[in-house]
């Protein structure tokens, strides 16, 4: 139930009477019960033989604002209850306010560690919905640049989680490397993390003239920087410690909780969406996909490692064979013209002043575009109602998915070991939340 | 892998699936919400479709039945997608859980419950998941406006941080 407002002076605008602004303690109407609370807990803890324990959202190693609700007995985990929605931006809502162009910006934010993916799974949804092609050289720009956000996205896995166990230089050493491949970022869009490169149809622009070596330079560095990391992890017997036999799940229950990406390969179920439904001429290339056994913590790191390497190999021969060409559809429906025709041709100049004040009409249709970024099966669901902007925009982030296959992997572990266990499923609350 | 979207078979038992449409390539599957659970089970049982990979909704306002319920699956063995499609009436915007037939729905529809207000029976724990627990409405729903929050200066804080819905004592 919501209050009456108290006094108000006059002197404020209406929009600040609104009662909604004006809530009480008293008056919050939770729409629970204790007993839908009680069934999350065992009995015991209600007998408190069993101890309860909040950890986060405030803790270094809930990577971002997850929140658990441990139930104890001693130091093994009974329960744990998962609170999300720390980080709720409202980024769908927002979506259904802007038209196509306009939304692509939010959709770095979501998975922030790897926005070129998100982007690619946007546009390539957009895509869909509105039939576009996309130039051969922009697909290959594409593939490069999600390789090298999937090795950006594992890097600053790798570190993280190697710090939550406790080996500090790893976290030091993947900093060092993810530079390079911010520097990319920066050099093909202007800014190092919220990159917003990719378009329906193709790219912003063309790659500047430094790109080619840029890349070649991490292709050069990165191998021996990879075994670098395995040499200081492998073998490690510390490591190996905290990390053999933690964490099971079963492929039966990583399918079932909708697990994708290295969560699910670490169980040994191979899918990944590269291969089982290629999206951007990733058909061209050879590679593998690395797979686990035991379904553990240390599987799905193995998983990750192995996959840096094949990252690598499609970047190169991505790399090797990038033709020549645009790198925008010429649709000029959905994109724009270049600068110099508006000059001369009205066509051009009609076209650019449609796309930049109205942008361009999607037809009546759902569409679901999936690809798979570093942390599995990133889906944007898309319809659209024949108008500039979406009616309903929804990612299927991996992370939320996988998060929820958490508390089954963490049942009767070690209360240290769960912090190993969150590192393992590489969770990015920005795009758990959205 | 020799199947492909424009040829796989369903087939599924009569009355099951109202309409079939295939858009982009892509097979959507139209059906009742009484029929939901078993079209689920049916799909996951005899048709291979082992995963859901998400339970969304749209809000189709002002159309009548306004809520479209979207439920993805995928199955790993045969390596194709489908999409099923239920729609629900303002007025009765409930709908039977998939939990029963797959648990991955478990927090997407939470999810759909805190932020389109579609009540789900069956449901093994339907709390809010992304708004707090004392948020009134249900935010991706139309009617509900986007904001936004005034910029504090020195001359507005106190006022803004006054008509800030805090609780207070």
């Amino acid at each position: 139930m919501v209050a009456e407002p108290t006094k108000i002076k006059e002197d404020i605008p209406e929009i600040h009477d609104s009662p909604q602004n004006i809530v009480r303690a008293e008056d919050v109407q939770l729409d629970i019960t204790f007993d839908q609370l009680k069934k999350l807990v065992s009995e015991r803890a209600l007998t408190g033989e069993t101890m309860l324990l909040n950890m986060g959202p405030h803790h270094p190693s809930t990577h971002g604002v997850l929140r658990l609700l441990l139930e104890l007995d001693g130091e093994t985990v009974i329960n744990c209850i998962p609170d999300i929605g720390y980080l709720h931006t409202g980024i769908e809502k927002t979506h259904e306010g802007k038209t196509y162009l306009k939304g692509l910006p939010l959709t770095d934010r979501t998975d922030y560690l790897a926005p070129m993916s998100n982007n690619l799974a946007y546009c390539g949804a957009v895509e869909k919905l509105c039939d576009i092609d996309v130039p051969i050289r922009a697909q290959y720009l594409r593939v490069i640049l999600a390789e090298l956000t999937r090795l950006n996205s594992h890097l600053v896995w790798l570190g993280t989680h190697a710090l939550d166990i406790g080996a500090m230089s790893m976290f030091l050493y993947c900093f060092r490397e993810r530079e390079l491949i911010l520097d990319v970022y920066e050099s093909v869009s202007g800014a190092r993390m919220m990159s917003s490169y990719f378009r329906p149809g193709g790219l912003w622009r063309d790659v500047p003239d430094t790109f080619i070596a840029q890349v070649r330079n991490i292709l050069q560095v990165f191998p021996g920087r990879i075994k670098e990391y395995e040499i200081l992890l492998k073998k490690n017997p510390i490591w190996r410690d905290r990390t053999v036999g933690i964490g099971k799940i079963g492929a039966e229950d990583a399918i079932a909780y909708g697990c994708t990406g290295p969560t699910l390969r670490g169980s040994g179920v191979n899918y990944d969406v590269r291969k089982a439904a290629p999206y951007s001429s990733y058909d061209h290339f050879d590679f593998e996909v690395p797979l686990g056994t035991a379904g553990d913590v240390y599987d799905r790191y193995r998983c990750r490692l192995d996959e840096m390497p094949q990252s690598l190999r499609i970047i190169r021969q991505a790399l090797d064979r990038l033709p020549p060409g645009p790198v925008i559809s010429d649709d000029r429906k959905f994109n724009p013209p270049p600068k110099h025709e508006i000059a001369y041709s009205m066509e051009s100049l009609i076209h650019h002043f449609k796309l930049w004040t109205e942008g361009f009409k999607a037809p009546e249709g759902e569409v679901y575009f999936a690809v798979e970024s570093g942390k599995g099966e990133y889906g944007v669901y898309l319809s659209g109602n024949g108008t500039p902007k979406p009616r309903r925009v929804h990612f299927r982030s991996p992370s939320l998915n996988n998060l929820q296959a958490m508390p089954l992997m963490s049942k009767g572990c070690m209360l240290a070991d769960l912090v190993a266990i969150i590192g393992s499923i590489d969770i990015v609350l920005g795009d758990v939340d959205r | 892998m020799a199947e492909t979207p424009s040829t796989f078979k369903l087939e599924p038992p009569e009355g099951l699936v109202a309409s079939t449409t295939v858009f982009r390539g892509e097979v959507t599957l139209h059906t009742a919400r009484e029929q939901l659970l078993a079209l689920l089970t049916h799909l996951r049982d005899v048709q291979q479709f082992n995963q859901l990979i998400d339970v969304t909704c749209t809000d189709y306002f002002p159309q009548e039945p306004r809520f479209g319920m979207v439920y993805q699956l995928n199955s790993l063995p045969r390596n194709i997608r489908v999409r099923v499609n239920v729609m629900l009436s303002e007025h009765d915007a409930r709908i039977e859980s998939a939990c029963a037939a797959f648990l991955s729905a478990n927090w997407l529809e939470r999810e759909i419950y805190d932020l389109m207000g579609i009540h789900f029976d069956n449901h093994p724990d339907l709390r809010r998941i992304l708004m707090p627990l004392d948020y009134q409405g249900h935010p991706l729903r139309k009617e509900v406006p986007v904001t936004v929050e005034e910029n504090a200066f020195s001359f507005n804080r106190e006022r803004i941080d006054r008509d800030k819905p805090y609780a207070r004592e």
